[in-house]
């Protein structure tokens, strides 16, 4: 594999993991065979359990956080040594195997065109919603509304994690990324600075291991969490690209 | 009425005599414990000083001093209150970048040693 630290290409898998010792490891040999020689970076977000010693054993090099910084805080952390390494491209995959590795490669293809900063591998472009339960679908379908007039532009999928970057928005995030629930805010982030974003389909599947970290009480949170912070970031806004 | 006031004031120097203790124990840093102490010398003077009540709720359109009381201890409760959220929200930001710097750091330790280890 690849050594992180010498990119001999430029890009990079991103994979946020906290409590996912009974899935990071299929994951990382899912994407070492998806993308072979590609170096792998899991961002082990002060796990209590064995997500570390595992996500070594199946050949990825880990970013040890050394206390529970949330989602947002352990991507950064990702994206921030990224950068400093000098990457051109990222992709964050959820260390749960929801997000399949096999699109990756769909995922960087809409990255390397250069028409946009930013790739969201969408479970909605070619319906593929099937394992996204109704309180979900419910809210992604609240956040669409809530984001086509601040965007500009409809999105489909706002709340998937399967993301790809490339320079320019990492250099962004590594700066700025929204903390706790930071897919939706990011794309606000993106819209500030005038990036661009495309979707692409990609397969999602159930959670391997573990619980989502969104229950159904926790979801009421996340919803005005949410929309204060994309209320936040439009009082931010730096003008929309004529 | 009076016991009301009374009530206050024994509040307000429980108050007072709490931060200082922790500040004297180094509980708490001075620089947060002034915010405090200032609040609780506030509700003190207003507790004892009825005149100034009066003034003051004939001032607000209030007819009840003790009223006046309560809505500038409230009051300076909040300020106060919004000042640790301020100070919390930017420790917080450091504390995130702090942990992402070490673990990068580290990151980059680890990765010079193995280097050392190959060659």
């Amino acid at each position: 594999m690849s050594s992180i630290t010498t990119p001999a290409k430029r890009l990079l898998v991103l994979i946020p993991a906290f409590n996912e010792e009974g899935a990071v490891a299929g994951v990382v040999a899912e994407v070492r065979s998806a993308v072979p020689g590609t170096p792998i970076l899991v961002v082990d977000d002060c796990s209590r359990d064995a997500t570390r010693s595992q996500a070594r054993s199946a050949g990825a090099q880990v970013l040890a956080l050394p206390h529970h910084l949330g989602l947002g805080g352990c991507v950064q952390a990702g994206y921030r040594l990224a950068y400093e390494l000098g990457y051109d491209y990222v992709i964050r995959v959820d260390g749960d195997g929801q997000h399949d590795p096999r699109d990756i490669p769909t995922v960087l293809a809409a990255l390397e065109k250069g028409d946009c900063e930013m790739v969201i591998g969408s479970r909605f472009v070619d319906d593929n919603g099937e394992h996204t339960n109704v309180l979900r679908a419910a809210g992604i379908m609240f956040f669409r509304a809530v984001l086509r007039p601040i965007l500009g532009r409809p999105v489909r999928d706002p709340t998937s994690g399967y993301v790809g970057v490339n320079r320019t928005a990492l250099e962004l995030f590594s700066a700025t990324f929204p903390l706790e629930y930071p897919e939706i805010e990011a794309l606000v982030v993106l819209q500030r600075k005038r990036f661009r974003f495309v979707e692409v389909p990609c397969r999602f599947r159930p959670r391997r291991s573990g619980r989502s970290t969104i229950t159904a009480v926790k979801s009421i949170y996340y919803m005005i969490h949410v929309l204060l912070g994309v209320f936040v970031n439009v009082l931010k806004f730096e003008g929309r690209k004529k | 009425m009076d016991r009301l006031f009374d009530v206050v004031a024994i509040f307000s120097l429980v108050l007072i005599v709490w931060v200082l203790s922790s500040v004297r124990r180094a509980h708490i840093r001075v620089e947060y414990s002034v915010s405090w102490l200032l609040a609780g010398a506030v509700l003190l003077v207003l507790a004892r000083w009825r005149t100034l009540d009066d003034w003051i709720a004939a001032a607000l359109g209030i007819s009840d001093s003790f009223i006046a009381l309560a809505m500038i201890a409230g009051a300076a409760f909040l300020v106060v209150l919004y000042r640790l959220s301020l100070r919390i929200s930017g420790l917080k930001d450091s504390s995130i970048t702090l942990a992402q710097q070490v673990a990068i750091l580290e990151f980059r330790l680890d990765a010079l040693s193995d280097k050392k280890k190959l060659s």
